[in-house]
């Protein structure tokens, strides 16, 4: 079988995509080793790339039992979010009470910065579940805000359709009930999807600087065995090496997470969000 | 001679106010007999679409009421389909499950709406598109998967608000064409908001001439009957002036507010 032009250009510029951030990616670390060795600046100020590599392979049972901590306060985190997110939203979206209740107060959990919260938190709770609570916060208001927006933004028109064709066989509280549930999970949920999973790739991220902010208000109280009290701890033993490895396992977790969630929106969307749609050639 | 029609939906001194103050209609009477198709016809923002929307009971009239009389009084709803102007599909669904979803929310499974759903896709000639997306569609296509979703509830009443009017020429006349075919082949009555001269006259066995707002109803021209369309009917002498008539009361109408 032979390709056609346009399958041709389209692999060649996915190829291209993949090859020139790689390429800049290596040129920057060989600039970095080159000038590190040339200049002879000591592995305390600034190490090279690779005595990174070395120190992450000569303290990866370390520094993998710290990646784990971290990955399980950041993935438990955005779970909850999503839970409580999802929860909340549909039951803000099925009565404005309720809304006009709960909203103010998931806004200014918000808009107060977790670093400021965290000390709080580790006062009033165990610390494994302060550095939870905290992951979590910043990861539930986008779920929360963006999987509202979603259940709020159905068309008018199918909406009519619904209430034509889907309306109560009788106006008891139950009936009526029964068709907002079928018009939540006919109509509303499928539209909100685009939104929510939008929601869930700022969440997933947030999730990660949540954990960290947690764990590095944690560990300067001198406890923790995440990533983030590693480069606290390594930053305090200046093992410079070592908190870079660190960091590049925190950057490699938040590229994962945003990946893996990326390819979640692909499934779930491809064939009929113009989000996910390949372009037309 | 043969007898006439029964009244299947009347609406009887209807006037309706909007929550924004503004009047859509006014001492809007028109009797919808079974077996029509009536076209409302009138300036923009006139009300028919408001009045479209009385006769499905998506809102509630100001002054008047909305009748069904006799046997069609027990649940009318189940009796209605609607086409809105865009094709207002799912787009997450495919052609098949969006022209389930009616059948869905009364509680027909998947297996037991499969024959209506193959039936009301036959007649709309998209058989082969059951599995494809809406994006997938042309226009035209959309709209007909639209047709064949209100089709699937087999609706004794078919209620289209300007469903053709964002398509092209050659696409309305062909559509124009299948919905006159439906219309004999389901003997359905439909009441068809448009705001086209050539497209009423071509469609309607009745048109219904509306003021602008607040909209009622100024004048009605009996339309030819159903059985007498054919291609050759769009260059005909008869047409013409059928044509003629009704742009002259719908001229005469706007000119007199104006």
């Amino acid at each position: 079988m032979t390709l056609s032009p346009v399958d041709t250009l389209r692999d060649r510029r996915s190829l291209l995509r993949i090859l020139l951030p790689l390429a800049v990616f290596v040129a920057v670390l060989a600039a970095w080793e080159g000038f590190v060795r040339l200049r002879g600046i000591p592995s305390y100020i600034l190490p090279a790339p690779s005595l990174i590599g070395a120190t992450m392979v000569a303290d990866w049972p370390l520094l993998s039992a710290s990646l784990l901590t971290t990955l399980k306060t950041t993935l438990t985190g955005l779970v909850l979010a999503i839970v409580g997110g999802v929860g909340l939203a549909v039951l803000l979206s099925l009565s404005k009470v309720i809304e006009y209740s709960l909203y103010p107060i998931a806004v200014v959990l918000q808009v107060t910065p977790v670093i400021a919260i965290a000390p709080l938190l580790l006062i009033y709770m165990p610390q494994d579940v302060a550095v939870l609570t905290c992951a979590w916060l910043v990861a539930f208001f986008p779920v929360l805000s963006n999987t509202m927006l979603g259940l709020q933004s159905v068309d008018r028109n199918l909406m009519e359709l619904f209430r034509l064709y889907g309306a109560p066989a009788s106006q008891s509280a139950s009936a009526r009930f029964t068709a907002r549930l079928k018009a939540l999970w006919y109509l509303r949920r499928p539209a909100a999807l685009p939104a929510f999973l939008a929601g869930l790739r700022i969440a997933g991220g947030l999730s990660l600087i949540g954990a960290v902010v947690a764990e590095m208000a944690a560990g300067s109280a001198g406890a923790g065995s995440g990533l983030a009290y590693r480069i606290i701890e390594s930053q305090y033993r200046l093992n410079i090496p070592r908190l870079f490895a660190a960091l590049v396992l925190l950057a490699a977790t938040g590229i994962g997470l945003y990946l893996l969630l990326a390819a979640l929106n692909h499934v779930l969307l491809r064939r009929w969000h113009e989000s996910a749609l390949a372009p037309e050639s | 001679m043969t007898e006439p029609a029964s009244t299947l939906v009347s609406l009887q001194g209807i006037a309706k106010v909007f929550a924004n103050g503004v009047a859509a209609l006014s001492g809007f009477d028109l009797d919808i007999r079974a077996g029509e198709f009536v076209s409302l016809l009138g300036p923009s923002g006139c009300g028919k679409s408001t009045a479209l929307r009385l006769i499905a009971g998506l809102t509630e009239p100001t002054q008047g009421r909305v009748v069904w009389p006799g046997s069609h009084a027990a649940d009318h709803r189940g009796e209605i389909g609607f086409v809105f102007q865009d094709p207002t599909l799912m787009p997450w669904a495919n052609v098949a499950d969006n022209v389930w979803l009616p059948l869905r929310l009364r509680g027909v499974s998947r297996r037991d709406a499969r024959t209506s759903i193959a039936e009301s896709l036959a007649l709309v000639g998209l058989s082969e598109f059951a599995k494809a997306y809406p994006r997938e569609l042309s226009g035209g296509m959309r709209m007909r998967v639209s047709i064949a979703r209100a089709l699937s509830v087999r609706p004794r009443l078919l209620l289209m608000d300007e469903p053709f009017a964002a398509l092209d020429e050659i696409a309305r006349f062909r559509l124009n064409d299948d919905l006159l075919r439906l219309q004999r082949n389901l003997r359905c009555t439909i009441v068809f908001v448009t705001h086209s001269v050539y497209e009423s006259a071509y469609l309607s066995s009745r048109v219904a001439i509306m003021s602008p707002r607040p909209g009622r109803i100024v004048a009605e021209v009996a339309g030819e009957t159903t059985e007498e369309r054919s291609a050759d009917f769009r260059t005909s002498p008869r047409y013409a002036a059928l044509c003629g008539r009704i742009s002259q009361i719908l001229l005469e109408q706007t000119e007199g507010r104006g």
